[in-house]
């Protein structure tokens, strides 16, 4: 195979020499980002008003992050004669990020469109305590959560 | 002073038949160790750099996913087994899937199986990528690694554009792959298909990781220093491997054309052309060679897969809460560590009884104290990452 | 004027300038290295500090190696813990003393240079040997024992390299060997190319570089004999490592590739660019060895003893041989 001894060798060394001279790959993180996919899984965002406080996402979350209080509301007719509904209010929505595994189980059982993806990525906390997002601060994501990408077929 | 000549004789004769003798050491290499993939702990008992006798003590990432599973759903069985080899996350999902659609008796889409198999497929080149890499920087060369990340990582890219994750995909549901999810404020939940421009960049891709192969092909595969390292070293011979129970990549370097995608039928890999990889001897260096032809053969399966993919539903029909009908089935599949089945017990109910996970690599490694026997210490390092182990896929 | 002739003003004056000069190219071949490899693997390496290329990278580092705790394990023999890193950076500094940078600057032209800078240049492996020793910790201690027997190793091909170059110019100050070159009119190295590749191989393990890192092979041996250093005791390592990098090239580089002398200078003009000449091409041999250092793998110890005793010894000889017959002869 090789006719010099070494010849292996130089073989590496212009493989490193060419890569010397190519522009580098990496980007410097905090001054440059790089943009991820739309479908990435960075952080839950929540629609306070599409909740219904079915629960559905806290018992179907594989490890227990989801926390979840409501009451119910009696909502008086607009106009007289009309019926007294109740509707179900959230006290309570928190996302405990430090247990969170990122599944999206809830994203998904959530039958009123509630929960969404978006890929935001840095919210890292000095204390794990602070990871706890609660229904306000899911609530501010919402404004980042892309448009879905176009799909082949 | 009167010199006893025999005396003298004597004594020098004894001094040179005495050997000097060193007492054994026993060196403990990890479970903090940078080149023992995680928490494995080896216990060699060493003379000088001779080594007599290894024992591996596994169990530092005993996560109990056989037990977890037994009191989850299996949608969420899905997302916890990404995490046993994490780094080839997809290629895990296949099998348990697979077990359950048997037991269900649920046809999947031709779609869904062709998306499968695309990214099960780049899944094995992000993982043969890995080891390509880091088995050089084993060996001391640091290079290598970047080059080979650099270019999984646009694999990576592609496989998180379609499922969310880049490690832990979850992409896989029964009955097909992840059919809708939150689609954005202002719309309905939407498809989960492949995005747009996914065919062309996974073509370039692959061309990419090509190109990176010949690339790590001409910065280990002639280097005289790395051929020195690994010929000849930690042979594998074929009825050891076989009976310690070792599959995929590390029995096909032994020799044996040994491949579940040919034998079993969990995605339709017959109908495409690719080869079983194997090699000769069983040494160091046959296992890193057939992993980066592996990796060729992977790249062209996955190019004749976007050349074929057929359009259509992403899921078959399927109750919204899953429960699999009473049976027990084994689906076991080839993943890019090895043979990985799951031995599924269902008595109908929405998690399964008995979930038995039979990983490639805690039978891969199972040969460590055969073949570490009586090798050089620089050489368990070889030979140990010449395995390609995953730790949480040893302990689960 | 009468102050700088005396003696004892002088050396003071001298040492101060070596104990500058030394963290000096330590730094600026650490940074080097960090930069350079980072290229060669796609990467950008150091970049914020500083402000512009991370020019301060090393600097910050050297600042952080300070501020740690100096641990000494419990097990160690603690006064030669102590005492090992301190005897590797000495023996590194010593190396200084004889390295001319141009006809008259340098600290002192001994007649016997080139021995003397391989004699102190392997009592740094009494201090890597200590250091493994004394910190009781196995790895450690394997990590010391390589480096004693890599060095018995290649000790005998790195004065047998020098022989041919010393017997070419007749003699063994280093001074005397750059003037035999701007005599001669070539450097030794085309004369003397095999002398070079065995003096540069041997170079390399005794810096113990890749790929004669076992000492210290991180995969292995989980950084050797340094494991249990921290603090300031590692800088000490790290800039013996680093300088002593720099003074092995400076030695190769004034034996066999003319040292401070270029063709077409005079000596007037070499008093002045002597030391930018010497520099480059220490830089020359310095690149050469991190690019080996980012392309290869290592060797294995036995494999390591059985090339220096199979092939650089019996090669050295040869070596030597024909040079004489040269020398005879012509």
């Amino acid at each position: 195979m090789a006719i010099l001894p070494g010849a292996g060798l130089l073989k590496g060394m212009k493989v490193t020499l060419k890569t010397l001279f190519t522009r580098p790959v990496t980007v410097n993180y905090p001054k440059v980002k790089e943009i991820p996919v739309p479908r990435a899984r960075g952080v839950i965002a929540l629609d306070q008003d599409a909740c219904t406080v079915c629960m559905l996402c806290a018992r179907s979350c594989p490890d227990w992050c989801i926390y979840i209080e409501g009451h119910k509301e009696e909502k008086q007719p607009d106009k007289p004669g009309g019926r007294v509904r109740v509707r179900a209010t959230l006290d309570r929505f928190d996302i405990d990020y430090a247990l969170c595994m990122y599944c999206g189980i809830c994203v998904e059982v959530c039958p009123f469109d509630a929960l969404f993806w978006t890929p935001e990525y840095e919210y890292s906390e000095g204390a794990m305590g602070d990871l706890m997002h609660d229904m306000d601060r899911l609530q501010d994501w919402l404004a980042t959560v892309p448009e879905p990408p176009a799909v082949e077929s | 002073m009167v010199i006893d000549h025999d005396q003298v004789r004597h004594l020098s004769e004894v001094a040179v038949s005495v050997e000097l003798e060193t007492p054994e050491m026993t060196l403990n290499i990890g479970p903090q160790h940078p080149s023992t993939h995680g928490v494995l702990r080896l216990v060699a008992t060493v003379d000088g750099e001779r080594v007599f006798d290894v024992k591996p003590v596994i169990g530092y990432m005993h996560r109990g996913y056989e037990k977890l599973a037994e009191v989850r759903t299996y949608p969420q069985i899905t997302a916890l087994i990404n995490r046993i080899d994490w780094v080839s996350g997809y290629a895990n999902e296949i099998p348990f899937i697979v077990a359950a659609e048997r037991l269900m008796e649920i046809e999947v889409p031709e779609r869904a199986q062709y998306i499968r198999l695309i990214l099960t497929e780049m899944a094995r080149i992000a993982s043969h990528l890995v080891f390509n890499a880091s088995y050089p920087l084993e060996l001391g060369a640091a290079t290598p690694l970047f080059f080979a990340l650099r270019e999984r990582e646009r694999v990576l890219d592609l496989i998180e554009g379609v499922t969310g994750g880049r490690f832990h995909p979850n992409f896989n549901r029964i009955g097909g792959v992840k059919p809708n999810a939150g689609g954005g404020p202002t719309q309905r939940k939407v498809s989960q298909d492949l995005p747009k421009g996914f065919f062309e960049e996974t073509r370039a891709a692959m061309e990419r990781v090509l190109s990176v192969c010949d690339e790590l092909e001409d910065l280990v595969a002639g280097n005289e220093i790395i051929l020195a390292r690994t010929k000849g070293i930690g042979v594998l011979p074929v009825e050891v491997g076989a009976a310690y129970g070792v599959s995929g990549p590390n029995l096909r370097a032994s020799g044996v054309p040994f491949d579940l995608r040919r034998i079993e039928s969990y995605l339709p890999y017959d109908r495409f052309d690719f080869d079983v990889v194997t090699a000769q001897n069983g040494d160091c260096w046959d296992r890193w060679w057939v992993r980066l032809e592996e990796i060729r053969q992977a790249a062209r399966i996955v190019i004749q897969a976007i050349d074929g993919i057929p359009s259509g539903p992403l899921q078959a029909k399927v109750p919204r809460v899953i429960k699999v009908p009473q049976g027990e089935v084994y689906v076991r599949a080839e993943n890019p560590k090895g043979e990985m089945g799951y031995h599924l017990i269902s008595e109908g109910g929405q998690g399964p009884y008995r979930l038995k996970i039979r990983s490639a690599s805690y039978s891969n490694i199972s040969i460590l104290p055969h073949i570490l026997e009586g090798v050089l210490v620089p050489d368990i390092i070889a030979i140990m990452g010449s395995l390609d182990f995953v730790l949480g896929d040893v302990d689960r | 004027m009468t102050l700088l002739e005396n003696f004892w003003v002088l050396v003071a004056l001298k040492a101060l300038v070596i104990a500058a000069v030394v963290p000096l190219t330590a730094l600026v071949l650490g940074y080097a290295e960090l930069k350079i490899s980072a290229h060669m693997q796609s990467r950008i390496g150091p970049y914020f500090a500083g402000g512009r290329w991370g020019w301060a990278q090393l600097i910050a580092d050297g600042l952080k190696f300070f501020q740690k705790e100096d641990i000494i394990p419990d097990r160690a023999d603690k006064a030669v813990f102590k005492m090992a890193p301190a005897l590797v950076l000495m023996s590194t500094v010593a190396l200084f003393v004889v390295i001319p940078f141009s006809p008259s600057l340098r600290v002192r032209d001994l007649d016997l240079g080139i021995f003397y800078v391989l004699a102190i240049s392997s009592v740094s492996t009494i201090g890597v040997l200590m250091a493994g020793w004394s910190s009781g910790n196995k790895y450690s201690l394997m990590g010391g024992l390589r480096a004693a027997g890599q060095l018995i190793a290649y000790e005998l091909p790195l004065v047998l390299a020098v022989v041919g170059a010393v017997i070419q110019a007749g003699t063994m100050s280093l001074n005397g060997i750059v003037e035999a070159q701007a005599a001669w009119g070539i450097p030794f190295v085309i004369p003397q190319f095999l002398g070079f590749v065995i003096f540069l191989i041997a170079v390399l393990a005794e810096l113990t570089r890749i790929p004669f890192d076992m000492p210290i092979a991180e995969s292995e041996l989980v950084m050797g004999y340094v494991t249990e250093y921290s603090g300031f005791r590692f800088l000490f390592f790290f800039l013996a490592e680093y300088a002593n990098m720099f003074a092995m090239s400076a030695i190769a580089a004034t034996v066999f590739l003319g040292g401070y002398w270029a063709p077409g200078l005079s000596d007037a003009q070499l008093q002045y660019l002597g030391p930018i000449i010497l520099v480059a091409k220490v830089f020359l041999l310095v690149f050469l060895f991190i690019w080996f250092r980012w392309t290869f793998p290592r060797l294995r110890e036995d494999q390591l003893q059985s090339f220096a005793w199979k092939w650089l010894v019996p090669l050295s000889v040869l070596n030597i041989i024909a040079t004489g017959i040269f020398k005879v002869v012509f």
